[in-house]
């Protein structure tokens, strides 16, 4: 946001696109106008269903077939975009202007050495020589940070983690270092310190490189953290256009005003997300104010000790053992094991609340199957209520009567709803299968009670999940977990599916209902703001292990181990960029 | 996205709601209602063939033998003097029950086969999954010859020679199709939920993989009748004189060269036209089985 010249490099004027459905036509987008600098980066927020892809895509001339951009321009330094010729863009993208997508892993060719790929698209659109390519393409590895590049390049995209793979796809969109680079919902998916890393990247690039760059987030926060300017789009239309500090300081438009309160802060509470539910529907009835420790007891519920989980590392490899064992039986076997959960203990208490904390790969949702016992431990006991639920084999447990005390919510709405039962048989199946024999008229009672204590509108509980969208399957999937009133409620990441505003609305009927229902919390998830909304305390896991415990509000704001400092100084965070805008990570 | 107008869903029986489906289906495709209707007509012609037929198909009338389609004898008469037209209306019945029963058997055993090789894995797939392959290892028809000729010569053990060798497509596909699904949250949530395996594969994943089982069955209900036709004509299963498609077509083949073309091109075509109507069927049939089509 420095001296910005007066001509920028892409204008987008008034644009409209419409989509041609089964339904009739729809407008996606109504005279949508933005501009970019050169030497800056913009951000495009807002929640699903805005029309922030949709405007990149229509820029980019890669819009789906039955979109069509009825009116508008977008003029790319001198060059209008919109109706240009394919071939004409063809030659633009990539060289002049070019994109990163939200999965990297995807967007790689999976039988393709990473190096080539990066050597494929400098063929294609630079003048580099065919001798210097191999070169080039090691020094743009290096560029984005990968160790030991020259051994990279000959890696597979399977190879490589998500962040390396989207590290190599920012390599590929800056190869022939085009003036502005689109990148789309970049870091979805990343963990928080990834996040950071490939932000970081994409930051420093562009501006060694004096190019412009989109950002298309539905995170307000990571938006603050690396744009100048962010322009807020809600169902199709822009709402809002400022510098970033302005939008947060002084935000005009209620959209601006309702994704702020809902983006959870290190200093927000749950009473601030209150008013972003009222914004949201009115559905959600306001739980009376009680103090949400009341309800914590200090009897252990959950007792966990010795926990491990260990895997064989390749199938093949203990197929080779097999043999070894019938050619050789005096050899004893190596053990080739990989341990996901190594020797974990922790308790939780009646009423609380606890936050499962780490990065992917951390073991935290191998740990939440075993205590839910849809996953056999390979050692250590699970101790529920002072009953070893561990020596129950995984396979017998739907039968056990704990079964209807320990019940979780799922990560994706979406794929946890069978995609062939309606709301109603959802949300009924449970009780049908563990609960006390009733007749339909009860059932149907019971089930309309469950929908109206998740807000959930009783006339949705004949469709079917393709029929609801992602906020409503959420209460699907919440009703149904708390159907048979069970003593132990595991939530795996139930909101990072969600919008914002969704997510504040989910967080705080998961609140009430704690509270009215009593029930005991292991709340799972990469969010550390979140997780200091919901939870009293907060067990942070690294690599199989308990990095840490403590207090929720103490040890996130002052974390003792250097992991967990790492994380809590990954977030993108809206009060603190507000302050210092560029902490360096460990 | 724009609100298609619905009528209000809880006064609807389920029956109502299928029929809605229906229509909705086959008005979005021509091809679809093509198919429905060309398949509409074999089963009409199935049931009720020996009623509306002209001429009784086993009567034969040496004196007119061997005459050219009129407007007496729509398809000609063969070397026996019996009517072309009326055979090959009464052989539906026999080559759609052939083609319907062998089908609902490999589908049924294949189902089952599938599901538990996909959902236990291990040494139930790698046992399964082998045995398939070993069937899969024969030429198909000649392992249908083999038993029909080993079992004897009759329409049931055409029937279950057919069910045999198409048994491998249904287990292959019902295993895919459950081997990626056993991991999905929905399954957890019903075993959460207090399903037991039997329960969790019967009720909860067995109906998801309808959709492509579906196109599966209709595309074998072409090859089915193709092959009971095939193993006729070679001579084995049905015998003369019942009318079936495969034996006239093989009647018929010796006239060709006399210059009597209708004796084996009208069973003939009613086969093609068979075959082509199942092939058609398969997308209308999953789009009919799969909830995610329904507004």
């Amino acid at each position: 946001m420095t001296d910005t010249p007066a001509i920028p490099l892409l204008a987008i004027k008034d644009l409209t696109v419409e989509f041609k459905t089964r339904g009739g036509v729809v407008e996606a987008l109504h005279q949508v106008g933005f501009d970019v600098y050169k030497r800056e980066m913009v951000g495009v927020v807002g929640e699903s269903g805005s029309g922030k892809s949709v405007t990149a895509y229509t820029v980019m001339g890669i819009l789906d077939r039955a979109g069509r951009a009825t009116s508008g321009t977008a003029n790319f330094g001198g060059f209008e975009m919109i109706g240009a010729r394919e071939k004409d863009l063809r030659a633009l993208r990539g060289r002049e202007a070019s994109m990163i997508f939200q999965s990297p892993r995807t967007a790689l060719n999976p039988i393709r050495k990473v190096g080539k790929q990066i050597e494929d698209v400098l063929l294609e659109h630079t003048a580099v020589h065919r001798r210097d390519v191999k070169q080039k393409a090691i020094d743009l590895l290096a560029q984005v940070r990968i160790l030991r590049p020259e051994q990279r390049y000959h890696a597979y995209p399977y190879e490589l983690s998500g962040g390396m793979c989207q590290r190599v796809m920012i390599a590929i969109a800056l190869a022939c270092e085009p003036a502005l680079l689109i990148a789309d919902e970049p870091t979805t998916g990343l963990d928080v310190t990834t996040q950071k890393a490939t932000m970081d990247i994409v930051r420093d690039l562009t501006s060694e490189r004096n190019m412009a760059a989109i950002l298309i987030t539905h995170d307000l926060g990571l938006a603050a953290r690396y744009c100048q300017r962010i322009v807020v789009m809600q169902k199709g239309l822009v709402v809002e256009a400022a510098l970033t500090e302005e939008l947060f300081h002084n935000p005009q438009h209620p959209y601006t005003k309702k994704l702020i309160k809902a983006t959870p802060r290190t200093d927000s509470r749950l009473e601030d997300l209150s008013e972003v539910s009222e914004l949201n529907e009115a559905t959600v009835a306001t739980a009376p104010a009680v103090p949400s420790d009341a309800s914590v007891q200090t009897r252990p519920l959950l007792e966990v000790r010795g926990l491990i989980k260990e895997y064989p590392l390749h199938e093949t490899a203990e197929r080779r053992r097999l043999i070894d064992r019938i050619l050789r039986p005096n050899l004893t076997p190596k053990q080739a094991t990989f341990r996901a959960v190594d020797e974990i203990s922790f308790t939780v208490n009646a009423g609380e609340s606890v936050g499962l904390v780490g990065e992917s790969g951390c073991g935290k949702s191998t740990t939440s199957s075993m205590v839910t016992r849809l996953l056999d431990p390979t050692a250590g006991t699970i101790l529920f209520d002072g009953e070893d639920i561990g020596a129950i084999p995984a396979r017998k447990f739907a039968r056990s009567p704990l079964r209807s005390s320990i019940q979780m919510v799922f990560q994706d709405p979406t794929e946890s709803l069978n995609p062939r039962f309606s709301a109603f048989d959802a949300i009924a199946e449970p009780l049908r299968r563990l609960g006390d024999p009733m007749n339909r008229a009860v059932m149907a009672a019971r089930i309309e009670e469950l929908a109206a204590l998740v807000g959930l509108p009783d006339e949705l509980l004949t469709r079917f999940p393709h029929q609801l969208s992602g906020g409503q399957k959420a209460r699907v999937g919440i009703a149904r977990a708390i159907a048979l009133n069970p003593k132990l409620l595991i939530l795996d990441e139930p909101t990072s599916a969600l919008d914002v505003s969704v997510q504040a609305v989910v967080l705080l009927l998961l609140d009430r209902l704690r509270r009215e229902l009593g029930m005991t919390y292991i709340f799972v998830s990469h969010d550390l703001n979140v997780v200091r909304l919901l939870c009293n305390r907060v067990i942070v896991m690294n690599e199989g292990q308990i990095v840490e415990t403590g207090d929720a509000e103490e040890l996130l704001s002052n974390p003792r181990e250097a992991y967990t400092r790492a994380l809590v100084d990954a977030i993108p965070n809206l009060s603190r960029e507000r302050t210092h805008p560029d902490l360096v990570l460990v | 996205m724009a609100v298609i107008e619905q009528p209000d869903e809880r006064t609807e029986t389920a029956l109502a709601a299928w029929w809605r489906h229906f229509r909705y289906v086959v008005s979005e495709n021509p091809v679809t209602l093509f198919a429905f209707c060309l398949f509409g007509m074999f089963v009409f012609l199935a049931f009720f063939g020996p009623w509306i037929v002209p001429f009784d198909p086993l009567a034969s009338d040496t004196s007119s033998a061997l005459q050219p389609p009129s407007w007496k004898h729509w398809f000609g008469t063969d070397n026996l003097g019996r009517d072309v037209f009326s055979r090959v209306v009464v052989a539906t019945r026999l080559d759609f029950m052939i083609a319907f029963s062998a089908v609902a058997i490999s589908f049924v055993v294949g189902s089952v086969l599938g599901c538990l090789s996909g959902y236990y894995g291990g040494w139930t797939d790698r046992i399964v999954g082998r045995s398939i392959d070993t069937i899969m290892a024969f030429p198909l028809f000649v392992l249908a010859m083999g038993i029909v000729a080993a079992l004897g010569n009759t329409v049931e053990n055409i029937v279950y020679a057919t069910a045999i060798i198409n048994l491998p497509f249904y287990t292959r596909v019902a295993r895919a199709e459950v081997n990626i699904r056993r991991h999905a949250g929905f399954v957890d949530a019903a075993k959460l939920a207090g399903n037991s395996d039997a329960r969790l594969l019967t009720f909860h994943l067995f109906p998801n993989i309808l959709p492509p089982m579906m196109v599966q069955v209709s595309l074998n209900l072409g090859w089915a009748i193709l092959n009971a036709a095939g193993l006729s004509f070679i001579g084995l299963g049905v015998r003369p004189p019942a009318p079936e498609w495969g034996i006239m077509v093989a009647e018929g083949a010796t006239f060709i060269v006399s210059g009597q073309w209708w004796l084996a091109l009208f069973p003939g075509a009613a086969l093609m036209l068979a075959v082509f109507c199942f092939n058609l069927l398969g997308d209308g049939l999953r789009d009919l089985i799969d909830p995610q089509r329904r507004t």
